[in-house]
């Protein structure tokens, strides 16, 4: 039964990932737009929900004690509003700059999380947020497969809505910029406008799965949405094929699996005093990981496809490679 | 508001100046932005920390240098940290980044870099645990210089040496074949490479040049502030808003742009508080990106 309930619990969080990657597949598997301050859209879904959906409190702003559905749909919008901010801002420049941006953007996150206390509730969080079944509670197997249900749902809603949009004219234009820009730009499609289009998004996506963890633990703390966050993710999509959605929901199930599993083996195996350590040698085999996979295999377990990202100049490919000692 | 600012700024501007340097010479000579590069500074200043350590071992306590808060063991270990850095990133690149650059995939490049800062950290974090350390304990007196600034004989010496320094990279760079090869190979690949540029050697200079003045700003922060493994993670951001400020490729700029991001923070903690400091590279960065986003001393892309 425990292991039952873990199960649920586990694939709950995996499938929370899911979503996140599903959001960057659609910014950068299909658009070729690389976000490296996701963890910075998440914090901004989560904190919107929390913000909406608290009962009063006096130490803070807010506390608006909304429904659930409230908080999710903000948090979609807020967050959608911040990626397309920062697309506008660096969409029209060197690819390079979106990825310092968004780098950017998740460290001022980050600080507005720590610092802005009458908002945010500073390094503390945001507790008490309701939980979808909180009055399941007292069981925790069926509340744990009635959460699962919940995010599964949700997944399945928004893979099955980004598959739909990537067969429809709106994603053939997408991988018509992807293919062929100069083309694409000639029959009358405005590269940007659509970029920006899918940067926000992608990030009201990762919003969404920010908030349904917020409500799924039911607190918060900046500690939640550092770099590492990103940085997981990004090893979920490339593991598992970008430009895949499926890809991206196996990616990162298998390697949310890895991740808690060595976890696992870390705390049995390291004595207490030893675990922070464990924990830096297993984000370093990870990284090393990440490197090794995009040197033999940069189209991951299910991304089979030939992919082009953008690289804002046609230009540039030529001289990357003609830099390369041969 | 008293004027110390002006001389905090300015110190914290040559660390996040001589870090720049590497970054905008990354970025034009072999083009991605390399989010690695504050790693370089955190492991070029663990070595230096080693060495110094070791040459404590071996020869006793040695006394400091007048007065200066450090002695000749740190002046050594900094020469012998700074081309351990450039050892590292001359590594880094031939078993990662120049694999991925002859795949011609440029920001495949920049997420390798990603994932091989995070593996660089981590492994810091594990071999010295996440623990700040100094390289000396002692306390130095400021003295006041007028004006109320105050400022201490370590800082003093950092100034100059980051003056040094730059001076020397930029005579290198405008002075020499070497430099003028770079900065050919930066302007227009595939013609330096038809007037017979060595592009290899021009690839090795960079990351010896970048890693090797990583190091330096990493023992700066060390010296004045303390050794974490995070502590190059932290300045990227404004090395990264100093290189843009300054404009791509440009080393007056970088460092330019370095002192300009150090003051602004400098006044930000006098006026709204340490804890904002952080947002004041995005401010900037943001601000540049949208006004002019090649920045101050940057040529537009051909």
């Amino acid at each position: 039964m425990d292991l039952l309930g873990y199960g649920a619990f586990f694939l709950t969080t995996a499938l929370i990932f899911s979503l996140v990657t599903l959001g960057l597949n659609l910014q950068w598997g299909l658009t070729g737009l690389f976000n490296v301050g996701l963890a910075g859209f998440v914090a901004i879904g989560a904190y919107t929900s929390a913000l909406l959906t608290t009962p009063d409190d006096a130490a803070r702003l807010g506390g608006f004690d909304l429904p659930i559905l409230v908080g999710w749909l903000g948090a979609m919008v807020v967050g959608g509003i911040a990626a397309a901010l920062t697309g506008m801002a660096t969409l029209r420049l060197r690819s390079d700059y979106l990825a310092i941006t968004t780098f950017g953007v998740a460290v001022v996150v980050q600080l507005v999380a720590l610092n802005a206390q009458k908002l945010t509730g500073g390094p503390f969080g945001i507790g008490f947020i309701p939980r979808p079944f909180g009055g399941l509670a007292e069981t925790p197997l069926l509340f744990n497969f009635s959460n699962l249900a919940v995010v599964s749902v949700v997944t399945l809603i928004a893979y099955l809505a980004l598959e739909h949009l990537s067969r429809s004219p709106w994603g053939r234009v997408l991988k018509a910029l992807r293919e062929d820009e100069r083309a694409a730009i000639s029959l009358g499609k405005s590269a940007r406008f659509y970029r920006v289009q899918t940067f926000a998004v992608g990030g009201a996506i990762m919003a969404l799965a920010g908030a349904l963890q917020a409500h799924f633990t039911g607190f918060i703390a900046p500690d939640n949405y550092l770099p590492i966050l990103t940085f997981q993710v990004w090893v979920m999509l490339i593991v598992g094929g970008s430009g895949s959605n499926l890809g991206a929901v196996i990616g990162s199930i298998l390697v949310w699996a890895i991740w808690a599993g060595s976890g696992t083996l870390t705390s049995i195996l390291f004595p207490p005093e030893q675990q922070a350590r464990a924990a830096a040698l297993q984000i370093a085999a990870i990284g090393v990981m990440l490197c090794v996979i995009l040197l033999i295999r940069p189209n991951g377990l299910l991304g089979d496809r030939p992919r082009r990202p953008w690289f804002g100049k046609r230009a540039k490919v030529a001289t990357a490679k003609s830099i390369s000692p041969s | 508001m008293s004027l110390q600012f002006v001389v905090d700024g300015l110190l914290t501007g040559s660390m996040i100046g001589l870090g720049a340097i590497g970054v905008t010479l990354t970025y034009s000579i072999l083009r991605f932005s390399n989010f690695a590069h504050g790693d370089f500074m955190a492991w070029g200043t663990y070595a230096t920390l080693a060495v110094v350590s070791a040459i404590g071992a071996t020869f006793g306590k040695v006394a400091p240098i007048a007065p200066l808060s450090f002695g000749w063991p740190l002046i050594v270990a900094l020469a012998i940290g700074m081309a351990f850095t450039a050892l590292l990133a001359l590594l880094l690149d031939k078993v990662l980044f120049s694999r991925l650059r002859s795949q011609g995939q440029a920001i495949i490049v920049v997420m390798a870099s990603f994932g091989a800062s995070m593996a660089l950290r981590s492994l810091l974090e594990f071999t010295f645990t996440s623990r700040p350390t100094y390289f000396s304990r002692a306390i130095q007196i400021a003295m006041p210089v007028g004006f109320g600034i105050r400022i201490t004989p370590d800082q003093i010496a950092l100034l100059l040496l980051t003056a040094v320094l730059v001076l020397g990279v930029h005579l290198l760079m405008t002075r020499t074949q070497t430099g003028r090869s770079m900065q050919a190979l930066s302007q227009n690949a595939a013609l330096a490479r038809i007037v017979g540029i060595d592009v290899a050697s021009v690839v090795r200079v960079t990351w010896v040049i970048g890693g090797g003045l990583a190091c330096v700003a990493g023992v700066m922060i060390g010296i004045l502030v303390q050794i974490r493994p995070f502590m190059g993670f932290d300045m990227l951001l404004p090395m990264f808003a100093a290189a843009i400020l300054g404009g791509i490729g440009s080393i007056p700029g970088a460092v330019l742009g370095g002192l300009i991001i150090g003051l602004a923070e400098a006044s930000a903690v006098q006026l709204i508080g340490a804890e904002w400091r952080a947002a004041v590279s995005f401010i900037i960065l943001m601000a540049v990106l949208f006004v002019r986003p090649i920045g101050l001393f940057g040529v537009r892309e051909r």
